[in-house]
């Protein structure tokens, strides 16, 4: 679209009162030039306006001619009188305008820098006692509800129970087996190369049986389930409740925690076990794949050596651990879910903290576990 | 195209004659699946009028809004909008035609994570040069044309009732002073009091920037209020088009249940 270029002349007639003339067009696309200028102009308030070269004229420009005939952002007085050559479309769309604008503009508020920094240090230290606090009660809430289901199994809602079960576990098991493989492997190598330095390179079975199993077997697939499984229950039942499913469950009278949160847990609780096994059941496989492509230590010979030094309490030590880590994470997930408001920045901001939540309380049972086990001397 | 601003165009004449349209539809055909939506339609828009599409619930009125803006690929039209196919434009041409319209969409579309004043600026900042502090104040001059409390300006739109939200939409719709407004359902979900309020904004707007108005409504009160011409969408087509007489006046059953039941009554009187 051709457009004029808006220009504008401040002349002084023969009785003293100053003339704006505006000329071209004053449109969103063209009023940039001039503003400046117009800005600088001195003290207009009484000038008149004369349109009669304008060309095209849209709010924005009339906004523009009524700032510069304003004498200040409170002036509301009458413009009848002010014009001098302007047909009616334009004495119209610049009262328009005028009436439109604010008095005042409600800036956004400044807080100082320190004030805002020490409030926002005292949010989150309550924010973490609140947290800790609402996941205790979440955790009591979710086990009452477990409870009652126990007492009647059939209130279970075994189609959502295998459906996330699929989800959560079959659909995981490629991805944590290929991962754990990866980790065996290399676990395999570092421990070659350093146990050749003392000429003890047949521990490496050692090494990888007993990290496989009592750790990174199930420590991986837990962080696997925070990233992959819990981030989409925060993200399922979140959108849930951004479009008021929830509340539309809870006034028909259906417990979201038995609807939702329950079978979600109990899948999880049955499926990171097994997937804790498949994981270090790879984890030895890519450790044995290294032992036998590097270090010449035929797969018959490390499974037999496998069963002599490594005894099956290292498997049990690490299984346990699956179920705990299989509740964080179903209940993290499901709480931050719950949490979400109506906007699409809270249903972000509680996917991220569930995630760095889940993966944060795994890492540190994992150390509890270590520490109880190293007492209990198994 | 240099003259064809009617909205903007002060030395344009009223309305000649010959209208300029500033939308014209043919041969549209829009299908989903073996759900036939619209059928070899055809739709004029006169630069300057308010036009009511109204049609029963799945009759395709949204889809033809958005079909015009161009977020939906219909099987088959031809569309101008100011004499330009807009199948046809290329990319650069196609940004300066989408200045030209403003869309206001049913729950109000507002980015959640800007303020109502943000978001008024965000197609500015897109598309205009100008400095910050002139683009802040044409937004909050833009809030208070649709009707706003200036404080609202520093809001997030997840604290603003649905009413205000409507609002703040159409004060995004106008950023960039549009020729043509679309609005989809611009009353849904107002209550009686709010909805005849945006009315009388709607019609004051449209008369005071010269606006061409395309308007989805289910509202007879709106129909009734803000609209120079109805068009009735059903069977895929355009049933009737005309002023509200015009189209009470046309003997399909569908209009006259329309028209006739005590909603309509009450509306048209």
């Amino acid at each position: 679209m051709t457009s004029a270029e808006a220009t504008f002349e401040v002349s002084e007639g023969a009785d003293g009162t100053k003339v704006l003339a505006v000329a071209g067009d004053w449109t969103i696309w063209t009023i940039g030039d001039v503003e400046d200028r117009l800005r600088r102009l001195p003290q207009m308030a009484g000038t008149q306006l004369d349109a009669r070269d304008l060309r095209r004229l849209d709010t924005s420009g009339a906004f523009l001619i009524d700032r510069a005939l304003r004498s200040g952002p409170d002036d509301r007085s009458d413009l009848e009188g002010r014009f001098k050559n302007a047909p009616a479309s334009v004495r119209r769309l610049i009262s328009v305008v005028r009436r439109a604008s604010p008095v005042t503009s409600a800036s956004a508020p400044v807080k100082s820098g320190l004030q805002e920094m020490i409030a926002r240090v005292g949010r989150g230290s309550v924010d973490i006692w609140h947290e800790f606090l609402g996941t205790l009660s979440f955790i009591g809430e979710a086990m009452s509800t477990l409870v009652r289901l126990m007492a009647r199994p059939q209130r279970i809602r075994w189609t959502s129970v295998t459906a996330v079960m699929e989800e959560t576990g079959v659909d995981a098991l490629p991805i944590i087996s290929f991962l754990s493989f990866f980790i065996g492997l290399v676990i395999a190598f570092i421990g070659a190369n350093l146990l050749a330095m003392f000429n003890a390179s047949v521990f490496t079975v050692e090494l990888v049986g007993i990290g496989m199993l009592r750790e990174f077997g199930v420590v991986l697939t837990a962080i696997l389930l925070a990233g992959r499984t819990d981030s989409a229950f925060t993200a399922q039942i979140g959108s849930m409740k951004m479009r008021q499913e929830i509340d539309a469950m809870r006034v028909m009278g259906l417990d979201p925690m038995e609807a939702l949160v329950a079978p979600r847990l109990i899948a999880l609780v049955i499926m990171t076990p097994l997937l804790a096994f498949a994981a270090a059941l790879a984890g030895v496989a890519g450790g044995l794949m290294a032992a036998w492509l590097a270090m010449d230590i035929s797969p018959s010979m490390f499974i037999s050596r496998f069963r002599d030094v490594v005894p099956p309490q290292h498997f049990w030590t690490g299984i346990v651990k699956a179920p705990v880590f299989a509740i964080v994470v179903a209940l993290v997930g499901c709480r931050q879910g719950l949490l979400v408001e109506g906007d699409v920045n809270s249903l972000g901001r509680r996917t991220t903290s569930s995630v760095v939540q889940s993966i944060f309380i795994v890492i540190a049972l994992d150390a509890v576990f270590a520490v109880v086990y190293y007492f209990m001397d198994v | 195209m240099t003259s064809v601003s009617p909205s903007a165009s002060i030395s344009h004449p009223e309305q000649g004659p010959e209208r300029e349209i500033a939308v014209r539809v043919r041969g549209l055909t829009n299908q989903f699946g073996s759900k036939i939506v619209h059928k070899d339609l055809d739709l004029d828009l006169v630069a300057g009028e308010v036009l009511g599409v109204i049609g029963g619930s799945g009759t395709g009125k949204s889809v033809l809004l958005r079909t015009i803006v161009g977020l939906n690929k219909p099987r088959a039209a031809d569309i101008e909008v100011f004499g330009q196919r807009i199948d046809r434009l290329h990319r650069t041409s196609r940004v300066a035609l989408e200045r030209r319209w403003g869309v206001m969409f049913q729950d109000g579309a507002l980015f959640s994570t800007l303020t109502v004043r943000e978001n008024v600026m965000a197609p500015m900042r897109e598309h205009t040069q100008l400095s910050r502090s002139l683009m802040s104040e044409l937004a909050d001059m833009k809030i208070g044309l649709a009707g706003l409390e200036p404080d609202t300006a520093n809001r997030l739109p997840g604290d603003l009732s649905g009413g205000m939200r409507k609002r703040a939409a159409l004060a995004r719709a106008l950023a960039l002073d549009p020729d043509i407004l679309f609005l989809d359902e611009p009353t849904a979900g107002l209550d009686p009091i709010s909805a005849a309020r945006f009315d009388q904004l709607i019609r004051s707007l449209s008369e005071s920037l010269r606006l061409t108005v395309f308007l989805v409504t289910h509202d007879l009160d709106t129909l009734v209020a803000t609209c120079d011409r109805v068009a009735v969408l059903n069977y895929g087509k355009v049933l009737a088009i005309g002023t509200l007489e015009e189209v009470r006046a046309n003997p399909d059953p569908w209009i006259q249940e329309y028209f006739s039941g005590p909603r309509g009554r009450a509306a048209v009187g």
